[in-house]
């Protein structure tokens, strides 16, 4: 595993993403409400683009006619059949022990803390007065 | 007497009525009199004409009489001769398509009383279901609530093309009475011919309705799921009668699939239709549209993927097979299963009545 | 490092063949980018008359939305398929290029235009869009890639106006098949729409039925659906009556040449269909004395199928029987591009199928049966 710097802490809005390419592999980015989520953007159905897809609530029943939409754009619909992805978990909803999309750990770390760590990261250009977003990819 | 099938449950058989004459004894006075003076004589369901040729094998029609009528034959060439234990009798009487829903109502009521009366009554192994006027849920719910004590009444009955597709809640009234009674819900090959039989309108020929048939089941099961009628009622038993079978695997494919894109528009579906279906949903096997060989049929089955689903069923005396060739070339360990496991498991008055 | 996390079966893409000869895509949906363009192909008595009353398409109670709207905008398209440069999507034919037909190795494809031309109650005008429609893919898609072919789009509940149609288009080569709508007024053998067969046949074109977003009659025999899910897996139901229709009519005796496709429907319901027409005629072929040959023998002979959307077993491998009992001969790739229900021809298929049958299904069935190689 290593750890890429993909994006500054504010250039991702609240409910936006970036699609980053990194080490072979294009990853989405997405922030929900202070926490970053990575997810592989290539749908295990069949290999589309799902970062690229609708961000949507969790659509939810009890009852037949009844709706409830909680965690609004905290879902990612593929943009081909619609399948939903718990974006924090890679989790599809339809039979969820089956079906998941590859997630990497992502975390905001500040510039001071880029130095050392666990894992080795790749080098790069730091500064100190901005937060980086971190990719472990 | 045909050994293979001793011990079996036959989830079809076909008591017919011959005119409404039979059934006088079982109406009103008002009823009575409409009879005779609107003329009131047959009501055979078009989609089961007497004369053709599956509607009775040539050795099982009476010399007199529509094929289903005679009482002794019935019992002598299905009960006796495929030793059966118990034979749930679906009757086809077009009561239940008639659009005056209270003369449907109350030959529907007719109908159920001449059962126990002149079956029921006269063989212990006779079974039936009530036979509903579905046009009218309340109607259809309160015949329900009559018959319910009457354990020989094992299930209700529909015909597979109705006003509605089977899941709307315009049905519901007559799922909640039948899950509180107990039993399951038959849907049977035969419409109400308030609709075309196609999406494109009417056919020329017969054989082209009857093979629509399948797809008005496709199109039952389609909606039951996703209506929500098994989230509303978990313990909803249904069971398609004379569907044909070898539609169901592609049909839980394509549903499967769409399920899993389009969910959202009915987020109460929250398990697979093919889990629901396998849990919901069993089918007689006569008539069964096989593949020519055998090791295909037990592809097929293997496809539908449970050995849970079908029941046995000779259909008498609709003409599906030969002889006694009633048996699909299936393991012996599965057909064991199909004539009596999986028909008890349906039926729970059936399993109550041999404890 | 793996991008799968989960070893599912369906998840298991077919490596066997991973440089493609080239594939047939049996059923590309072109859009005009605004609905202005198409009006510049139709005369103008049609402009004011379709700006007061309407198409007039059966089958749809509102305006603006299909009866049974879909999941995503555009009618149903692929969220990534709105082109960059604006308009709808299939509508720009160089985004076309880049995401279809480049990307993944098309060497053919067919179009279906999917003109309301079919579906409307006006017959004069569904002509008039029928016939601009035919012009429109001619001017703006296959004289512009190749690649491309094109559909004689009919009214087909007018059967002298569409034979009329098939004989002004079939010396064109670049149109390569009839299109009519899986829902017809009538069932598709009935008597009014031989003489379409025979134009059919005398010009060795096939029919390619596609299903519309609404028809003249209910869509089931046992009432209205309420749900684009049911309405979508019912989407399988109109072939089988189409086919069904075609056997028991006769018309496969008196156009034994003639050749259909089912397009859109998916195709594991074919066997079943094959199983239960047989039965039903062995005991009741006396209706029917002009059938004179077992129905499953039709189907091998006239009757063609594309994959899309193709159906997804829990257990993959069971669509290899379906394969095996429909004969690969009979089944012809196809994306529906742009629509949401897609299938990609890298990944659609979630089992190992034979070389040569994959060759048959990707490519040689097509290119035979659209006499592809003649251009």
């Amino acid at each position: 595993m290593s750890r890429h710097v993909v994006a500054r802490a504010g250039e991702i809005p609240v409910g936006g993403r970036k699609l980053v390419t990194v080490a072979g592999r294009t990853v989405g980015i997405f922030h929900l409400a202070g926490e970053y989520f990575a997810l592989l953007n290539r749908c295990p159905h069949q290999g589309a683009s799902l970062c690229t897809g609708m961000l949507v609530g969790f659509a939810d029943s009890n009852e037949p006619g009844e709706y409830s939409l909680t965690r609004q754009g905290e879902m990612l619909r593929c943009p081909w059949h619609g399948w939903e992805f718990d974006i924090r978990t890679g989790q599809s909803w339809c039979e969820p022990s089956r079906l998941r999309v590859k997630a990497y750990p992502v975390s905001v770390e500040a510039g001071a803390r880029l130095v050392k760590g666990p894992y080795v990261a790749e080098t790069y250009e730091v500064t100190l007065e901005d937060d980086y977003v971190i990719l472990t990819i | 007497m045909n050994v293979a099938t001793s011990g079996a449950i036959d989830c079809d058989i076909h008591p017919a009525v011959r005119t409404t004459k039979d059934l006088v004894p079982y109406l009103d006075d008002y009823w009575r009199e409409m009879r005779v003076l609107r003329e009131l004589d047959r009501l055979d369901l078009m989609s089961y004409p007497a004369a053709i040729p599956l509607s009775g094998r040539p050795d099982w029609r009476p010399k007199a009489g529509n094929p289903g009528t005679d009482f002794q034959m019935l019992v002598e060439q299905a009960l006796d001769h495929f030793d059966l234990r118990y034979a749930i009798c679906n009757c086809l009487y077009g009561a239940q398509a008639v659009f005056d829903e209270n003369m449907a109502a109350a030959f529907c009521r007719a109908i159920n009383d001449w059962l126990r009366a002149e079956w029921l009554d006269r063989d212990a192994r006779l079974r039936a279901s009530i036979v509903l006027p579905a046009q009218s849920p309340d109607l259809a719910a309160a015949e329900i609530e009559r018959l319910a004590d009457d354990k020989r009444f094992v299930q209700v009955l529909f015909l597979a093309r109705c006003d509605f597709p089977l899941g709307r809640k315009f049905y519901w009234p007559i799922y909640s009475a039948a899950v509180r009674h107990g039993l399951p819900i038959g849907i049977h090959a035969g419409g109400m011919f308030r609709h075309a039989p196609t999406q494109s309108g009417h056919p020329s020929y017969f054989i082209e309705d009857f093979a629509a048939e399948s797809q008005a089941f496709a199109v039952q099961l389609g909606s039951l799921v996703s209506e929500g009628v098994f989230t509303k009622f978990p313990e909803l038993r249904v069971v398609l009668i004379e569907s044909g079978v070898a539609w169901l695997p592609a049909m839980l494919w394509r549903f499967g699939k769409d399920w899993r894109g389009v969910r959202v528009e009915v987020p109460w579906v929250k398990e697979t239709p093919a889990s629901i279906i396998r849990d919901h949903v069993r089918l007689t096997i006569q008539p069964l549209d096989a593949p020519p060989n055998s090791s295909d049929l037990l592809r097929l089955i293997e496809h539908i993927g449970s050995e849970d689903v079908l029941l046995f069923s000779t259909d008498y005396p609709h003409w599906h097979f030969d002889g006694d060739a009633v048996l699909p070339s299936l393991p012996a360990t599965l057909l064991k299963k199909i004539q009596v496991e999986n028909p008890l498991a349906t039926y729970p008055r059936l399993a109550e009545a041999i404890q | 490092m793996s991008t799968q996390e989960v070893a599912d079966p369906r998840l298991h893409t077919d490596k066997s063949d991973p440089v493609r000869v080239g594939v047939v895509d049996c059923d590309i949906h072109p859009a005009p980018p605004a609905p202005d363009e198409m009006l510049r192909f139709l005369p103008k008595r049609w402009h004011s008359y379709m700006a007061t009353y309407g198409a007039r398409i059966a089958g749809q109670p509102t305006s603006g939305i299909v009866p049974y709207p879909r999941m995503a905008p555009g009618h149903g398209m692929r969220m990534d398929a709105w082109p960059p440069g604006g308009g709808f999507p299939g509508s720009d034919l160089k985004f076309m290029q880049e995401q279809l037909l480049d990307a993944c190795g098309i060497e053919f494809g067919i179009l279906q235009p999917l003109t309301i031309g079919s579906t409307t109650t006006n017959l004069e005008l569904g002509a008039a869009l029928c016939e601009a429609t035919n012009e429109w893919q001619l001017e703006k898609w296959t004289r512009k890639d190749r690649r491309l072919k094109a559909a004689i789009c009919v009214p087909q509940e007018d059967a002298a106006a569409s034979v009329a149609m098939i004989e002004h288009c079939a010396p064109e080569k670049d149109f390569v098949h009839i299109a009519v709508p899986t829902r017809t007024v009538e069932p598709f053998g009935r008597k009014r729409y031989w003489p379409i067969f025979e134009a059919a046949e005398h010009y060795d074109l096939p029919i390619c039925m596609h299903p519309p977003a609404s028809g003249f009659h209910c869509n089931t025999p046992t009432g209205w659906v309420s749900y684009y899910i049911e309405e979508h897996v019912a989407f399988a139901h109109p072939p089988q009556t189409i086919i069904t229709s075609l056997i028991m009519e006769g018309v496969l005796e008196r156009f034994p040449k003639l050749k259909v496709v089912l397009v859109e429907g998916g195709f594991a319901w074919v066997p079943a269909l094959a199983w239960r027409l047989d039965r039903l005629w062995h005991r009741m072929r006396d209706e029917v004395p002009h059938v004179k040959h077992a129905p499953s023998e039709y189907f091998p002979r006239n009757f063609w199928f594309t994959t899309q959307p193709m159906e997804e077993p829990e257990s993959p491998e069971h669509l290899l029987d379906t394969i095996r009992w429909i004969g690969a001969g009979r089944l012809m790739f196809s994306t529906d591009y742009p629509h949401w229900d897609f299938d990609d021809p890298r990944n659609a298929f979630k089992t190992t199928i034979a070389p040569q049958d994959r060759a048959a299904i990707f490519r040689e069935n097509a290119v035979a049966l659209f006499r592809l190689n003649e251009a």
